[in-house]
């Protein structure tokens, strides 16, 4: 009788409802996530990172089911370390993204994650790719996880070509707040990380300091 | 080529043979219930204060509606500086922390070094997510090594979540309320003991499948305090009469005596080499 009394959410697999991010700008990228984990109605984790580094200069961004996610950038992330020893200098974000995309096409069928790869190399400069079901293609920004759909207007109408640095963070954290507001699997605090050329910088936006919009 | 563990991960890439077994075997069972595993509906939680870790548990064990073990230890040694609590399926929980506690000593033994938390969920998480959910353990793993207090959780599907303070199993909702609570950093060990216990409680007190006492399980540098029970439960029974029963209190109506008819096969004589 127990069994059943049991919450559904124990034995359900735990997915990262999300709302992900990647934008970049003229030198570098910025990434920026939600923070919530959820199992059915229940939040596991409410603060947990999912920008989770490759390699120094490359981050991908987690979204789905959170032990395939997880596991694929750990995958990755040895992939690229031991690819980085070879060729005797830091990889491409194209190597890491291409790195992704093979694992995410080739388990398709079993793996339900979505990545989004971003960062910065000396050959391209800031990149974004997005990964989803194994496609593979490079994007000026990418937004992904189940609170995306609620800011794709957002991003489509105010995203302009040669935003600086700032501008590109500060657009990052406008659309998590309004993705968070609206998806009830996204919450919590914002994540956000800077890579350019000098550094990665981390930071982390606590729930009230993120921007308010009209109803609030 | 020597391993630093036993544990043997096999060639490249995912495994999904037990999806498929466990597909046909619900297929045999012809649209009926494949059996359900024992599940201990459970509360246990977790605390990482100012010099080390506090682990707690209840100790009910059920088995559908009834009470099956009341004083279960559902806090497993793992290392001598890392133990784990476990929820979800009894089995799968006892022989994954049993599995890991090998590979750890192992690993310690080739080493010569304590092993690290970090480690113990890297294995963990590996060996968990291969199965894809087949194992249903949910683990949360405290310990201290040379790099500090962690506490980790480890769930089914092989999904790792690092945080200052956990609760796991049925009455987790009820004993997280507690830690959300109280929780601070750099806590006392009273304190963090009292936090502990009272978020066991709530569990106990709200939850059907957790009850009985409370362990605690305290890790620090200088060694480990496992006070198994830290709280007992106030609605302990006595047994009003003795259960053992005299020989003839059962009279004997009939006897029967049957003989075992043998036959020697063969018999072979070694000399014992006393020199």
């Amino acid at each position: 009788m127990l069994g059943e009394a049991e919450p559904q959410w124990l034995s359900e697999e735990v997915k990262t409802g999300t709302t992900i991010i990647a934008i970049e700008f003229n030198g570098g990228v910025v990434l920026g996530s939600d923070s919530r984990v959820s199992a059915g109605e229940s939040v596991v984790n409410r603060v947990m990172n999912k920008l989770s580094p490759l390699h120094d200069k490359i981050y991908c961004a987690l979204s789905g089911s959170a032990a395939d996610a997880q596991t694929i950038a750990e995958m990755v992330n040895y992939q690229l370390d031991v690819h980085s020893m070879e060729i005797g200098e830091d990889p491409l974000v194209r190597s890491a993204a291409t790195l992704v995309k093979n694992i995410s096409y080739k388990y398709k069928e079993e793996l339900s994650a979505h990545l989004i790869v971003a960062g910065w190399d000396r050959r391209g400069g800031g990149q974004v790719f997005a990964t989803l079901k194994g496609l593979l293609t490079r994007q000026p920004f990418a937004v992904g996880g189940s609170g995306s759909s609620y800011v794709y207007g957002f991003v489509d109408a105010e995203y302009r070509k040669g935003m600086n640095k700032k501008e590109c963070q500060q657009f990052v954290v406008n659309t998590l707040s309004l993705a968070m507001n609206r998806d009830g699997s996204s919450g919590g605090v914002a994540y956000l990380v800077t890579i350019d050329e000098h550094g990665t910088e981390e930071k982390v936006i606590l729930g009230n300091d993120l921007p308010t919009f009209f109803d609030q | 080529m020597a391993l630093s563990t036993v544990l043997e991960t096999p060639g490249a890439g995912f495994n999904f043979e037990n999806a498929t077994r466990n597909a046909a075997l619900e297929g045999l069972f012809g649209g009926g219930q494949t059996p359900k595993p024992l599940k201990t509906g459970t509360t246990i939680a977790g605390v990482v204060f100012k010099d080390g870790v506090v682990l707690g548990a209840d100790t009910r064990a059920t088995s559908s509606e009834v009470v099956a073990d009341k004083m279960c230890a559902k806090i497993h040694y793992i290392s001598p500086n890392i133990y784990c609590c476990g929820a979800g399926t009894a089995a799968d929980t006892e022989k994954t922390t049993d599995l890991l506690s090998s590979n750890l000593s192992i690993f310690s033994l080739n080493s010569g070094r304590n092993p690290r938390v970090v480690m113990a969920v890297n294995i963990l998480q590996d060996m968990l997510y291969r199965y894809h959910g087949q194992i249903g353990a949910n683990l949360i793993l405290g310990g201290v090594d040379c790099t500090g207090n962690h506490l980790y959780t480890v769930g089914p599907y092989g999904d790792i979540n690092k945080v200052p303070y956990l609760a796991m199993g049925s009455g987790d909702l009820a004993a997280l309320g507690i830690l959300e609570d109280g929780f601070k950093h750099n806590l006392e060990l009273e304190e963090a003991k009292e936090l502990v216990r009272a978020s066991i409680h709530a569990g106990i007190m709200s939850d059907l499948g957790s009850g009985n006492n409370t362990d605690i399980c305290v890790i620090t540098k200088q060694g480990v305090d496992y006070i198994r029970p830290y709280q007992e439960s106030e609605y302990k029974d006595k047994r009003n009469i003795k259960y053992r029963y005299r020989p003839g209190t059962t009279p004997v109506l009939t006897e029967k005596v049957v003989t075992l008819k043998l036959e020697v096969v063969q018999e072979a004589v070694q000399k014992m080499d006393t020199a």
